[in-house]
Formats: C-alpha cells, structure tokens, sequence
C-alpha cells in the first residue's frame, strides 16, 4: 500500500510542471497563437524562481518571479509575431533557443548551490488519514496551484464573456475583429498568461522536483507539455488528464526497469513519446470534437486593416 | 582571390608568432568538453581541475577551454582549432572525442594529445581515466551495513564497461559484507538530467531500496534520499550540501594531480605518450568524508580504502562469478586491466539483466 | 502618432534583399552591446565571431562542412514549410537515414567497390523518407498533427539508434564501447575538395539549385506555393493538399536522411549513440533565415554555421560562455523574423485624431 500511495505521489509531482504549461499554452493557443517556445519560457522560468529563493528566501517572491520572468519571455514573442507578424512557428523555436541560452546565461551563478525547497502543505490529521490523507492533503502547494488553475482557467473560458472573446478572437479574427475586438491585445494578454505559467512549470521544477538549478533541467517538459494541449483537444479537463497519464508512463517505465522487465532501457524511454502519439492519433479521428475545440485561426497572424 | 590569400597567410603567420612566443615562456594547455563547464559534474571536474593546474604551475602555464562540443566532426573543428592557436598540450575529455583526437594529432606530431577514458593511443596521444571501481567497492561495503532491507537501488547512465564494472565493483563490495545483497538497476540513459535522475531515484525507493547509487552526476537523487529520510552516495564530486543528512559519502573525481604532472612533463620535455590508469593510491579517485554513518562503519571503509590504496585487495580479485554461474577467476588472481576495461557482463548475484 | 501595418500590394524586392540585412546589422549591434556589458572588447568580440573564422583556409573548410549538413536539410523543409506542412522532426529523420543507410557497411563489412557508397545513399535517403512518411500519413489519414507527431518521432528515432549502436550493431572489435565498426574504403564518402570538404558539398549545391528551378518553374513548384498560401484556391484548381502534404514530408525526410548517412559515412566514419548535434533542428531556423529560398538557404547555412564557430572562437579566445552563441543565435532569428515583416507590410506613421485636430487648428 505504501509503495502504490509512493507512486502515486511520484506521478503526481511529475504532472505538475507538465499541467502548469500546457494550461498555458491551452490558454494561448485557444486565443488562435501557437507559441512553440514553451521549452525556452520554462528554461528561464526556473532559473529566475530560483534566484530569486536564492536572493530573498521567499517562496512567494521565487514563485512570482518565475511568472513573471516567463511571461516577460512571452512577450518578447508577442512582440515579434503579434506586431511585427513575423511566422509563429519560426519565431516559437527561435524563442526556445533563445531562451534556453539566456536561462544559462543568467543561472552561471547559480549552478551548484542546494535550493531552499518549498515546504509541503501537510495538514494535521487529514494528511493522515491512509492512502487518500498524503495523496489530497499532502502535496506541495504549488501541485494545488496548478490544479486551480486549470479549473479557473476552465471557468474562465466557458463561463465569462472576457473567455467568450478569447475564444472568438481565436476562431475568427476577422469578424472578431469587425465586432470591435482589439484582436491583438487580447492574443498579447493571452499569450504573456501562456508565458507566466510556463514560467511556473519552470520554476516548479528549480524549486519543488528538483531544489537546484542546472541549464537544460527543463528536459523537454515544454514540447511534451504542447503535445498535451492537442491530446486535451483544447479542453482543460483534459489536459489535467493528460498530465496525469504522461507521468504515469513515465514514471512507471522506471519501476518496469527496477521489478527488471529484461527489455532495453530504450525502449521503455520511447514509452513516453509514442504514448503520446498513439493518443494523439486516436483523438484526431474524432473530427467532430476536434472540430468544435480546435481555434480555427491557430497559428495565422493578423493584421488589422485599419 | 589572391588577396584574401595573402591575408588568410599573414594572419597565419602572426598566429604562429603568437604561438612561438607562447613556447618560448609559458606553455599553453587547451581543454574541450563535452558539457558546460559548470555543469556540476563531469565536465565541471576537469574544470576545476583545469583550474588547480593553473594555481600550482602559477606562471608557466597558460590554459583555454571550449565547452559543450558535441562528440563527432564538431569536436575535430575544435581539437584542430586549439591546435592550430598556440596550444601545446591538449585534453579531450569525453569518451567520443578518440577518434577526433587520434585524426588532429595526425596532423600535429609535435602538440601532445590526451584523450580521457578511452582505449586509442599514438605517438603523440596519450589515453588516461581513472579507477572509479575502487570507490565503488567500499560505498558496497558501506551501503551492505547501512541498508535495513539489504537491497540498493543504483541509477546508471548507459551500458558501457565503465558502468558495468562500476556495478559489480559495488556488488562485490557489498557481497563482502552480506552475501545476500540485492540490486535494483535502472538505466536512465543520460549522463545528467536532474528530473529523471530524480523519478528513478523515487521508483527505486518505492520498490524498497533504501540507499541510493548513482553513475549519472546530479545531485538529484540524494535530494530525494534526505526528503524520505534514506541515504545515498555522491558521485564526481562532494555533494554534501545537496544532502547534509542523506549523503554517506562520494566518489570524488580530481583529474588535477594528472593534469598537472602532465603539464609539467611538457614543460620540462619528458612528456612520453602512455596509456595511463590511476586511482585512490594515486589521488586521482577520492573519497568524501565518510558521514552520516556509525563510527565503525567509517572506520572499516577507512581500512578498506587503505588496503586498496597499498595493493593488499584488489577490488576484482578471484573468485569471480558470472550471473549464469561461470567461473571467471580463481582464488588468488584479480581480473587483469583489459578485462576490465571491456567489461559486459554482470557478476553472479546481481538479478538485473544487462541491456544487449 | 500610432504605428500602424499596411499591406504592400506586392512583395517589396529591395526590402527582400534589405531586411536580412537589416537583421544582421542589429544582430551586429545588440552583440556590440552584449559584448561591452561583460566588459570585453566589443570590437575584439565582433572580429573573432564573424570574422576570423573566415581568414585561414582550414576554418573555411570546417565551415563548409558544418553547413552542408544543414543547408542539404533546410532546402527540404523549406518546400515542406513552403506548402504550409510543418515538418520539425527532420533530426529524427536524420537519424533515420544514418541507420538505413550504415546497416549496409555494419551487416556486410566486407562488401566493398563502387556500389557501396551510391547503395547507402539510396538506403539512407529511403530511411529517411519511411521515417517522414509517418507523421505525413498519420497527417492525412488521421488528421494527427504532424509538428507534434514529428517532434515526437525524433525522441524515438535517437533512443533507436542508441540501442542499435550499444547493441546489436556494436562493434565486435571495440572494447564494448558503444560504436559500430569503422567505415572503411569504399564506405566513406570521398572528399572532393580541400582536407575535409566531401562529396555531399556537392549534393547540397545541386539540390538547392534543383529546389530553386522546381519552385520557380515548374507545376509542382507552383501546386506547392499556391497550396501553402491559400488551400482553398488550390483545392479549386484541384490540387490534393493530402498529396501535398506526402510529398512534402517524403521530399524533406529523404533530404534529413540523406544528411544523415552523410555524416555518419563522412566525416564520423561509424556509426555512433548520436548522429548529430541537433541539424534537423537548425536548419528550421536556416530555412527562415533563408526566406524559403534554396539560394538563400545556402548562404543562410554558412551564417549558421559561422555563428558556431564564432561562438568557439570567442571561448577560446576571450574566454567566455557558449551560452552567448546561442543568445546570439536567437536574436539574430527574432531580427530576421521581425524584418520580415516589411517584405510585405509597409510601415504607416498614422496620427491619432486629437493630434491631427490639433494641427488642423494650427
């Protein structure tokens, strides 16, 4: 019982940066913008959340900083493809390279030194209750952050006229547009939203997964975390079990290899990445779904006329 | 056309000034590496090593370094380029970089190559690595009596020899104490990456080891050790700091003796190519502090250390068993260097297969 | 006043020239201020970088080689990113092709004359397409979508190769050390020029040249321009975008691959656990560097490749990080991309109204 309450922790701490981007990137994209440099935005995200623990030794602070730090990121992009219209999908990658290079830049001073860690919630007795108290009560406070988050931002795009407009704004810019939408700010705001919790993935994993800053920690959660948002075909419930299910395989690949399955390491690694596309397939055939979720104007820059 | 020529050669002949003048009073060490220098791990070992060569041969060396070559025709580009700036020593410190070596110094017969853990050498290129399997014998021994279930669990980078020997070292270290040990091996196919290193670290716990082994170099899996309260050991370097509860001791890697033996062996005109192997005896494998452990655990590890370090126990000596049973070596006799050094099969005990 | 976009009517050609251009200018001028912020000489900084790769022959060649890799890539995404198909996982088809490509001299080591080296490049362009094929059908046949598909194929592609090379095609010769058997003879790709610069300079040359007179001249090359930018109009003139899209990924996946068996028989010479360092996913940025054009691509590729080296040079010689090459490298892609934008937009000074009243009054 222990060892299964164990794995189930483990999954879900590995969820957790996963959850936080794509919910971003969910954001983003349903806004019509595909930013692919979630990888570089969560790259400085972290090293930022963990200098600013490092300088202040204020979780509150190192948490703000790693939004605010990939939010910034974020609109460097905006910038580039909302108002210079340069190509998203080159510009996302550029950000992604760019961003792992600076996040490397600015962490030299920070490589080696043991991160102050997030204390755990830990309430009394419910976090005691067998099984179910560590699993729901136990868990970092960020884990609950990014769990509100996907609800808000689940309320926040079916359940208000602000999200209405979003959406709007993503399906059809045009008449978005010629109904007296400011297309552009809306896809600024949007996509600096999609940074500042990328930047919270990053620093989940500087300050939480693993206390310390190393360039590359990132491992290539970002581009996991944008297949994600096209396995949750646009839908937040989704991409929580999205998450859920992408740190399940890759965390039980691991045990495989320690019960000592005798198939090569390599082949339990592919597990991840061809889960993800096998998934990806049998979601796309769905085309109804993925006909009413997926924002039509994904991806296609705007220009307003006048 | 001609023009440009005879600018490319005058900028080459001033090079070659620069670099006569560099011989004439300092020599010039170059270092590539495969990763950042401050990656907190291998690289960042010949760093600071690089760095302690420069410290104690104060004004007669000179050092350079590339950082983050990809092994392959990027490191060819590389190794030449230092060749060609000046440098009179050069270390490639990765094992992907041999063949790249062995093709520059071709071309350089009188610049001195060393090339790091690999198996080619020349006239002009020395290979070096160190006995790492004589740390791992004593943290075997060490986590046999600290581990309450008796089992460890070891994160291991990629299927080389050098990992491979690393295993059974610590398997007939820990064998010497409990013949019942057990291992629980996952290979997470990185040399470093923090998260993954860590999520194994987690599965090998959920699964009941209760020390932690590592040959990947971040200090991710001792984090975890002290967040559940279990122990571990470091690798390349001290990682005290990450785990002041949880580390038992490291396998400390200080290439700086080599490097400045070598450098110095330039300097004086001795420098002949070999293929060099050191290890605790020599200062080139060190041990952490042993912490975190009872008083008598320390003391027997200290003993161990010194009974390898004077030659009296050789961590691969006879009997050997193979996982099928096969006897590998007799009573009295040790696995000679070349056996080591292409090691691919486990020692009896070990329940893991190795990946093929 | 408010800057506002407004649409050239055609594309502006003094501004297709300019703007890259333009782009390294800044790029020079940001990098003029990086350099003086870490307190080197920004002059010095600049020299090394951009320069000196250039004045001896040796690192001209090493240029060279580094860049054919990635313009023989680039050119095949550009006709993918042409017909709006967004191929990202060339490095795995890269992958792909070097192994297709090595099994030949791996299985049959001693098979040695004239065939060899044409039959691995055949195996290897073959992989490499195979390999493409994949998020291509996936593309059409499912709807998967393919930058996501294509990412992910590169992960399993390289764990492949890293299994196939400690493995079952490690050489029995070596020490177990995780290489396959040395290339020998016939099996290395002959060097066409100079100490180290191969056959495959000479492919990436020729195919650039053929992507270029393709895309100008010919049907396909117009079934592909007018499919990218605008599928409906192309759907109505009866062009298939699911072919298209095939095509695109069969074209740009035999390219990756045959780069791939091009490294790997070049200058590597074995088969190794990583292929490359990452050139499918350069020559993304290359292919826009080089606005989609193969001439272009070309001298996009040999900037690229500059930056690398220019990146050692002032390591080794000032002593600083290679984390600012790739700064450098991603601000000089945000300045070509933003620059971009006035190939085809015009930039209008418009003054708000209040202004404007005002001046009226005056």
């Amino acid at each position: 019982m222990e060892m299964f309450e164990g794995i189930v922790l483990t999954i879900i701490t590995a969820a957790t940066p996963l959850l936080f981007a794509a919910i971003g990137e969910l954001v983003t994209e349903r806004s019509g913008v595909l930013n692919l440099g979630v990888e570089g935005m969560m790259a400085v995200g972290a090293v930022c959340g963990f200098a600013a623990a490092h300088l202040t030794d204020q979780p509150v602070i190192a948490i703000a900083a790693a939004a605010a730090a990939g939010a910034l990121m974020a609109a460097l992009f905006g910038v580039v493809t909302l108002i210079f219209v340069g190509n998203q999908v080159a510009s996302g990658l550029a950000l992604t390279l760019f961003g792992l290079g600076f996040s490397a830049l600015i962490g030299n001073a920070y490589v080696g030194i043991p991160g102050i860690g997030l204390p755990k919630l830990d309430i009394p007795v419910l976090s005691d209750i067998p099984l179910v108290g560590p699993i729901v009560f136990g868990e970092d406070p960020l884990t609950y952050l990014a769990i509100v988050l996907a609800v808000g931002v689940w309320w926040f795009l079916f359940h208000t006229r602000a999200g209405l407009i979003l959406r709007a704004v993503g399906d059809n810019h045009v008449s978005a547009h010629s109904l007296g939408y400011n297309v552009i700010k809306v896809r600024f705001l949007a996509v600096m939203f999609g940074g500042a919790c990328a930047g919270l993935g990053g620093g989940y994993l500087s300050l939480v997964y693993t206390p310390q800053w190393t360039q590359n920690m990132t491992g290539g959660r970002g581009w996991i975390a944008l297949a994600l948002v096209v396995f949750a075909t646009w839908l937040p419930s989704r991409i929580v079990i999205g998450a859920v299910l992408f740190g399940a395989v890759s965390i039980l690949q691991l045990h495989a290899q320690a019960i000592g399955v005798g198939i090569p390491s390599q082949f339990l690694s592919m597990l991840p990445y061809l889960t993800t596309v096998i998934v990806l397939v049998i979601i796309s055939r769905d085309r109804t779904l993925l006909r009413v979720n997926t924002p039509a104007c994904l991806g296609q820059s705007f220009v307003p006329d006048r | 056309m001609r023009k440009s020529f005879a600018l490319a050669g005058a900028v080459l002949a001033l090079g070659m000034m620069a670099g006569g003048a560099n011989a004439a009073d300092k020599v010039k060490a170059c270092f590539v590496y495969v990763g950042p220098h401050n990656d907190g791990g291998w690289s960042q070992g010949h760093d600071t090593a690089r760095l302690y060569a420069e410290e104690k041969l104060g004004d007669a060396v000179e050092t350079a370094y590339v950082e983050s070559i990809p092994e392959g025709p990027d490191a060819e580009r590389a190794i030449e380029r230092f060749a060609r700036s000046g440098c009179n020593i050069i270390f490639t410190t990765s094992f992907g970089f041999m063949d790249p070596t062995i093709k520059v110094a071709k071309k350089f017969p009188d610049i001195k190559f060393e090339h790091a853990t690999g198996f080619k050498t020349a006239e002009n290129v020395t290979s070096y690595n160190a006995r790492f399997y004589e740390g791992r014998y004593i943290i075997g021994q060490i986590a046999a009596k600290v581990s309450k279930n008796g089992v460890a669990g070891y994160i291991a980078s990629f299927p080389i020899p050098e990992v491979v020997m690393g295993i059974n070292a610590f398997m007939l270290g820990a064998q010497s104490v409990n013949p019942d040990f057990k291992i629980k091996v996952v290979w997470v196919n990185t040399w470093f990456d923090p998260g993954k290193e860590g999520d194994a670290a987690k599965a090998l716990f959920d699964q009941g080891a209760d020390v932690s082994v590592q040959h990947t170099d971040s200090p991710a899996p001792l984090q975890i050790a002290q967040e559940r309260g279990l122990q571990g050991f470091g690798q390349a370097h001290d990682m005290i700091e990450f785990a002041p509860k949880a580390q038992l001791t490291a396998i400390e890697d200080h290439w700086g003796p080599y490097y400045v033996r070598r450098i110095q062996a330039v300097i004086d005109g001795t420098w002949k190519s070999q293929a060099s192997w050191e290890g605790l005896k020599d200062g080139l494998v060190v041990m952490a502090p042993y912490t975190n452990m009872p008083a008598e655990v320390a003391e027997e590890a200290k003993a161990t250390q010194a009974a390898i370090e004077s030659g009296e126990l050789h961590p691969f000596k006879g009997p050997i068993f193979k996982q099928d049973g096969t006897q590998v070596i007799g009573e009295g006799e040790a696995l000679d260097d070349g056996t080591l050094l292409g090691m691919n099969w486990y020692v009896k005990g070990i329940d893991d297969q190795l990946p093929k | 006043m408010r800057i506002e976009l407004v649409r050239r009517p055609n594309r502006s050609r003094a501004m297709a020239v300019l703007s890259p251009l333009v782009a390294i200018f800044l790029t020079v001028v940001a990098g003029f201020l990086v350099f003086s912020a870490v307190g080197v000489d920004p002059f010095r900084a600049l020299y090394i970088y951009f320069i000196e790769p250039l004045t001896a022959w040796w690192s001209v060649e090493a240029l060279i080689v580094k860049a054919v890799p990635i313009v023989i890539i680039a050119v095949g995404l550009s006709l993918c990113f042409y017909s709006n198909t967004w191929n990202i996982g060339a490095e795995g088809q890269l992958v792909a092709g070097a192994m297709a490509g090595s099994a030949l001299p791996i299985l049959f080591p001693d098979f040695q004359g004239p065939l060899v080296m044409p039959l691995m490049l055949i195996l290897g362009i073959a992989g490499g397409m195979a390999y493409g094929a994949i998020p291509a059908l996936l593309k059409t046949r499912f709807g998967a979508n393919e930058i996501l598909t294509s990412l992910m194929l590169v992960y399993v592609a390289q764990l492949m190769v890293d299994w196939l090379a400690r493995g079952p095609w490690r050489n029995p010769a070596g020490h177990n050390f995780p290489d396959s058997r040395p290339f020998d003879g016939d099996q290395i790709l002959p060097v066409v020029f100079g100490d180290s610069v191969r056959l495959n300079a000479v492919f990436a040359i020729v195919i650039a040249v053929i992507a270029w007179f393709v895309l100008r001249r010919t049907i396909t090359g117009f079934q592909i321009t007018v499919l990218g930018q605008a599928p409906r109009a192309g759907a109505f003139a009866g062009f298939s975008h699911k072919k298209m899209v095939v095509l695109a990924f069969l074209i740009s996946g035999g390219l990756a691959g045959l780069a791939g068996i091009c490294e790997v028989a070049g200058p590597t010479g074995m088969l190794r656990t990583s292929v490359s360092p990452g050139y499918g996913f350069t020559a993304i940025i290359v292919a826009f560097l080089g606005r989609l054009n193969p001439i272009g691509i070309i001298f996009a590729g040999l900037l690229l490749a500059l930056s690398y080296m220019g990146g050692e040079g002032v390591q080794i010689e000032l002593g600083m990080s290679d984390q600012i090459t790739r700064v450098f490298q991603g601000m000089l892609l945000f300045f070509v991309l933003a620059c971009d934008t006035f190939i085809f937009y015009r930039v209008r000074l418009v003054r708000t109204p209040a202004a404007g009243a005002r001046a009226e009054g005056a």
